[in-house]
């Protein structure tokens, strides 16, 4: 069965490099709608994940869904309807900003010019600039205009504010979020910034090892988790109804960030909430292939 | 043509373990609190917002809503969001006092157990948390 409401549907999708696998047994599903944020170490997958829904490389298992359709062998409008920036911003140098702008103009049908100049001016970048005279920044911010000028239904974007200084970087999240609320676009967006995770995201991805580890709104993955502490000699045993993602211990007492199933009893325990950062590594610390919530998506599978 | 300035400016710290969505709805609480907002304000668009600061729509949204279900704030069609009459009522000199007696006895007793001011800042922002779990 096929959720039309998913921009993104994976099924034990794997991607092997001669002897080493870039992304394994990833089964997750991305609703319509959502700013999702793939987060973790380098070399966990992100990319390649990134990459195969862009249809720029061929999964080597499992399937793949993106707006309902296979991104290799799909129809050729996939192309349109999906928006796919990396970190290598597809940009002429030598171009004047209006030129490359008159270039995606011819090679996309569905072009918003209109869209294109407005985010261009509200950055204070001039057309007639050489893209090669540009700040990293200003050039990051000229690479996602055109991406966004497409008016794609998924925008996929791989560290789309890495190297860029604090302001630049904050420009082009607002930018992108302006699009969001004005064309119901959806993203998929990797990242190392937490911060900006919070900010932005309400759907994170969290990949270690090549795993999905946690996939979930972040809304509710802040409500179902806490840090539970109390004062004790040695091990003690957590309460009934969590799951122990990442624990420590210190001389008379004992931290535990727990995934929350039933009330815990605050008699025993110090009850905190937890940031979404110490949630997401804490998943990242323990990052083990055993993490409960990898098939938390198994009953939206794709099925065949 | 001037621009009016939005009836309120949120701010999102990334470093909180509450909700985005609730952060905006606890700003929009304590602001009716300080008289910053009053019956009958709008609140910024969606659009807005998102101008004014970097922050997911659809959170927003969800904040909005959420002022909405807890009779603070309601929609109107075509318009946009508004404070409601309900959530504005002006809190009087005989319930302020009241409150205040009972705070102070509170703070009395916990000195008597020797708790400390922090302990219990921490006590009370528990409490809140506890109360707004229970309500959301």
């Amino acid at each position: 069965m096929i959720d039309g409401t998913a921009v993104l549907e994976t099924v034990n999708l794997g991607k092997r490099y001669r002897r080493k696998w870039g992304l394994q047994d990833c089964t997750l599903t991305i609703p319509k709608g959502r700013v999702a944020a793939l987060v973790g170490p380098n070399g966990a997958g992100k990319s390649t994940l990134l990459r195969m829904a862009a249809g720029l490389d061929q999964p080597s298992v499992g399937n793949l869904r993106v707006l309902g359709e296979s991104p290799t062998s799909g129809s050729g409008d996939l192309k349109e309807r999906v928006g796919y920036l990396d970190q290598e911003r597809p940009l002429y140098k030598s171009f004047r900003v209006a030129e490359m702008l008159r270039f995606g103009a011819k090679n996309n049908p569905n072009w918003n010019m209109a869209v294109a100049q407005e985010h261009l001016a509200q950055l204070d970048i001039p057309l007639r600039s050489r893209i090669g005279n540009l700040s990293g920044g200003q050039q990051a911010q000229v690479a996602l205009t055109l991406c966004l000028a497409k008016e794609p239904e998924l925008l996929l974007l791989d560290e789309p504010a890495a190297a860029l200084d604090p302001v630049a970087r904050d420009e082009l999240l607002r930018i992108l979020m302006r699009q969001v609320a004005d064309c119901d676009s959806s993203v998929l967006l990797s990242t190392h910034s937490l911060g900006d995770v919070v900010a932005i995201c309400d759907y994170v991805v969290v990949l270690a090892h090549s795993r999905v580890v946690l996939s979930n709104d972040t809304e509710y993955v802040l409500e179902s988790h806490r840090i539970l502490s109390a004062v004790h000699d040695g091990d003690l045993l957590p309460p009934p109804g969590v799951s122990v993602i990442n624990s420590q211990s210190s001389t008379r007492g004992q931290s535990l960030l727990v995934r929350v199933e039933l009330p815990i009893d605050e008699t025993q325990w110090r009850v905190e909430r937890p940031t979404l950062e110490e949630i997401v590594l804490a998943y990242l610390r323990e990052g083990s292939p055993g993490a409960k919530d990898r098939h938390s998506h198994d009953d939206e599978g794709l099925g065949e | 043509m001037t621009e009016k300035p939005p009836s309120i400016t949120f701010r999102l710290d990334p470093r909180s373990g509450v909700a985005p969505y609730r952060q905006l709805v606890d700003q929009v609480r304590n602001a009716m609190v300080s008289g910053l907002l009053r019956e009958g304000d709008q609140l910024p668009s969606l659009r807005d917002v998102v101008t004014q600061i970097t922050i997911n729509p659809n959170t927003v949204h969800r904040a909005y809503r959420e002022l909405e279900h807890l009779g603070i704030a309601e929609g109107r069609a075509g318009l946009g969001t508004f404070i409601t009459s309900y959530s504005s009522r002006p809190f009087d000199a005989t319930e302020r006092e009241s409150l205040e007696r009972k705070l102070r006895d509170t703070i009395t007793e916990a000195r008597h157990f020797g708790i400390s001011e922090e302990q219990i800042l921490e006590l009370i922002t528990l409490a809140f948390r506890q109360d707004g779990d229970v309500r959301t």
